[in-house]
């Protein structure tokens, strides 16, 4: 009885564990299978180097190199502004600030990734648009502003992983505390500060709410960094709604190619922590 | 015939205290009996037998390392053996082998037996189940283990896991384990605080009382002294020399005044081989074997 | 201290201050906005369009989190303790699920969206429903709960566990009575934690959910959630002002999660 019921809770441990891959293996299949036969049929070049997405034509076109381009450009100047801030933050709370004042900042950080993106959305139509447009550098500095948390706890982890007597051995030949940090330590942390740069171009490429309320939003070629621009993620949110037949498989296509580029990034990220360990 | 049986056995093992014989009186279900009732039997009705444990040609491997080599022993009921040795020995490797904690390490392989009452536990005939091995050897670890949870639930955790649900029979076995590892009257006031409150030497006997409320045959304990403070440790080992009465008690220990203070028979080990084992008395004074004496003289280990 | 000593550390400082500087910049800047129009109409029981309560969002978002954490809490709970007290090492099933756990915990919530219309919504043929938003936020919080469960699951001391054993318990009352009662605040903590998520989340819940703006009497019905209604205000743009607003009811209550999760993980690191 009791060897039932132990072998039985065991049983359900396992395939609770084996959910995620369910899950994973579901979410590839959906996505796939209702997205990459649009892809095929109107050529795969066609649909992923297409600089013209106009759903309303006769025929239908649908090109999505525009929010590709969108999302890229969007997600280096995220990463061109949060990551250095976030480094040095992560520098100033593994090396330089007393014990108190980490008490403070390190829950504000992590407060930083609670706020949701739509709140973030507010704040940047109110505090951002009003200075730099709806416009790719709008984003940038909003999506900058959020990938901060994400770049600091794991570049703050790899900083603290460096050993001790490295920065010892630096203070050792004469080197000042920033320069002991700067030279030896954060060199070799910087597998990890690496990873936390293609966490953040994740965290990035696939925000999606705070993108559409500052990005603009035009489904063109990006122009400037002070004109609009539309990401991936916006074209599905911004046209699920009212798509239908091609135009929604179109859509479902934008979301496989996004998994694609999710995946390749994932793998990008645990190939470079696994190195580390 | 039976009802006397119960009285007798609980004067024998808890003393004439006059409530609990009341109790006894009165109501067959509790102490040993209650004990008894649901399986767990008494070590003081068992016969004298010779040997509790009887173990033959037992090698242990952790994956390619060979950690016990060609073991055969024979161990004594109702005595205090001591396992000594210097570190890597295999003395404790051998203690965990005795109530089969080894299986919950990875890459441990085990050939030969070890007979409990003459049946092996490593035999492909071995009918009883892991838990009903670990009540009859219970075990005490090298620090104090009391769970995060209250004194009386650390002692009730046992009793309950083999089936004794009746709260009139946890309360009698929860003050007679407590009572038996002579931590009653420091306890008895506060058998509803957490057991982590309580100090380290405390903790350690908390321990072996919790080891002790599941009645088992076979005490074993890995270094049990060794994180405490002197005084502590006196208390242990005073303790241990009073549950020999009852229990066979075997004890892995660094300290050799420890094991001549308190052992009647002494295994010494080196490098996963028993090099000698006999009398703790002759053993000590007149080691047959050139390492046995170098060992225990100081000159290594 | 040497120019270039000099140099470094004020970056370094900037950067901090920048950070810090950002977090209260927003939240005043919220307040500011939102707090002149947090009126008693916005808490009315009806939403209307003319006046946009949050009332109705409020309430669906505590169903959609409840409904979410029964689906998700065990599933994580249970598979933590799979991978931490069941699984032999190198097991090749659990290196597939640490993988996939991974890979779920960096997919963006538009794909969940997208993935619970396609499943839920259409091909389980749920419609937008509480339901169906539910069962996809459910998975995209799974990996957080596994993973700040088996945090929490692995921080039990072995001794424990030994203590157990060795008085002839079996792995399943070894979990629950000894190991599950000391991780308990841990796995709290990334509920809570969970809860945020939830609260916050918006794109993977406007294709599942829907957004009607009333309180679903029943699973299959659509509601939205507080996230999903700032978001439906921002893009009627009639509404911003009580937006902002209704952002700072959401700001209040993250900020709460947060603190509650970092109190339990704090009494928890205290007490080991």
């Amino acid at each position: 009885m009791n060897d039932k019921l132990e072998r039985g809770m065991g049983a359900i441990f396992f395939l609770s564990a084996a959910a995620s891959i369910l899950a994973v293996a579901l979410i590839c299949f959906f996505l796939l299978v209702n997205g990459l036969p649009m892809i095929f049929r109107s050529g795969p070049l066609t649909f992923l180097l297409g600089k013209e997405w106009s759903p309303a034509d006769i025929p239908p076109v649908f090109g999505i190199l525009p929010m590709i381009a969108g999302s890229i450009y969007i997600t280096f100047g995220a990463i061109i502004i949060g990551l250095p801030v976030g480094v040095l933050t992560a520098v100033y709370l593994a090396h330089v600030c007393p014990k108190r004042i980490y008490g403070m900042v390190k829950p504000g950080v992590d407060l930083l990734a609670g706020i949701p993106s739509v709140v973030y959305g507010f704040f940047g139509m109110a505090a951002i648009v009003p200075y730099t447009g709806n416009s790719i550098l709008s984003a940038c500095i909003l999506l900058g502003i959020m990938i901060l948390p994400t770049v600091v706890a794991i570049a703050e982890s790899a900083l603290r992983a460096v050993p001790e007597q490295y920065y010892r051995g630096a203070l050792a030949l004469g080197a000042g505390h920033y320069r002991a940090v700067f030279g030896v330590v954060l060199p070799a942390a910087r597998s990890g500060v690496l990873a936390a740069a293609v966490l953040g171009i994740g965290r990035a490429i696939g925000e999606t709410m705070a993108v559409i309320m500052v990005a603009g939003n035009q489904a063109r070629m990006p122009v400037s960094w002070l004109k609009g621009a539309r990401t991936l993620t916006a074209n599905i949110v911004i046209e699920m709604g009212y798509a239908a037949e091609q135009h929604r498989e179109a859509l479902i296509a934008t979301g496989a190619v996004l998994l694609v580029f999710i995946l390749i990034i994932n793998l990008t990220f645990s190939a470079l922590t696994r190195r580390k360990a | 015939m039976n009802c006397f049986a119960i009285n007798d056995l609980n004067n024998l093992r808890y003393g004439a205290s006059p409530a609990l014989m009341r109790h006894t009186a009165g109501d067959a279900g509790s102490g040993c009996a209650a004990q008894r009732r649901l399986g767990l039997d008494c070590p003081a009705l068992r016969s004298k037998k010779m040997n509790c444990f009887e173990i033959s040609d037992l090698n242990l491997y952790y994956g390619d390392f060979h950690a016990l080599k060609d073991i055969n022993l024979n161990i004594a009921a109702k005595n205090v053996t001591a396992f000594i040795g210097p570190s890597g020995c295999g003395k404790s490797t051998l203690l965990r082998t005795l109530n089969r904690m080894n299986d919950l390490v990875e890459g441990c392989v085990i050939q030969g037996c070890v007979r409990l009452d003459g049946e092996d536990i490593y035999g492909p005939g071995w009918r009883g189940d892991i838990s009903h091995l670990r009540r009859r050897v219970g075990m005490v670890f090298q620090k104090p283990n009391p769970f995060p949870m209250t004194v009386y639930d650390n002692i009730a955790f046992g009793p309950r896991t083999h089936g004794v649900r009746r709260r009139y029979d946890i309360d009698i076995i929860v003050e007679n384990s407590l009572k038996d590892a002579a931590i009653w009257g420091e306890v008895k006031d506060r058998l509803r605080q957490s057991a982590l409150g309580l100090s380290g030497g405390q903790q350690q006997r908390l321990c072996i009382a919790r080891a002790l409320a599941v009645a088992p045959e076979v005490l074993l304990l890995d270094e049990p002294t060794s994180a405490l403070d002197p005084i502590s440790t006196g208390k242990i080992e005073e303790l241990l020399l009073t549950l020999r009465e009852k229990y066979s008690v075997i004890i892995v220990t660094h300290n050799m005044q420890q094991a001549a203070r308190i052992s009647d028979k002494t295994v010494f080990f080196l490098l996963g081989e028993v090099i000698e084992h006999g009398d703790t008395e002759s053993l000590f004074t007149r080691p047959s074997h050139k390492r046995t004496e170098d060992y225990i003289t100081g000159r290594f280990g | 201290m040497r120019p270039s000593e000099r140099i470094l550390a004020g970056l370094t400082w900037t950067a901090a201050a920048a950070t810090v500087g950002v977090l209260f910049y927003l939240i005043v800047f919220i307040l500011i906005k939102g707090i002149p129009y947090l009126k008693p109409s916005l808490f009315s029981l009806t939403y209307t369009s003319n006046n946009v309560s949050l009332t109705p969002a409020l309430v669906s978002t505590v169903i959609i989190t409840a409904m979410s954490l029964i689906i998700a809490t065990p599933l994580g709970l249970f598979a933590a303790i799979y991978l931490t007290e069941y699984a032999r090492r190198g097991n090749r099933a659990v290196v597939l699920v640490r993988m996939t756990t991974e890979t779920l915990a960096g997919i963006p919530s538009i794909v969940y969206g997208l993935f619970g219309l396609l499943f839920f919504v259409t091909a389980l043929g749920w419609g937008f429903s509480v339901l169906a938003g539910a069962f996809t936020l459910a998975i995209m919080i799974l990996p957080l709960i596994m993973r700040t469960a088996e945090e929490a699951i692995l921080s039990v001391p072995d001794i424990w566990r030994e203590g157990a054993f060795g008085l002839g318990a079996g792995r399943l009352r070894t979990v629950f009575r000894i190991v599950l009662p000391a991780a308990m605040p841990g796995i709290l903590a990334g509920v809570i934690l969970a809860v945020g998520r939830i609260v916050g989340e918006t794109a993977a819940l406007i294709y599942t959910s829907g957004t009607v703006a009333q309180i679903p009497a029943t699973p299959m019905q659509s509601a939205r959630t507080l996230s999903v209604h700032m978001y439906a205000l921002s893009s009627e743009g009639l509404h911003t002002d009580q937006g902002y607003a209704t952002a700072v009811v959401l700001l209040v209550v993250v900020i709460l999660i947060n603190a509650a999760s970092a109190w339990i993980a704090r009494r928890f690191g205290a007490k080991k």
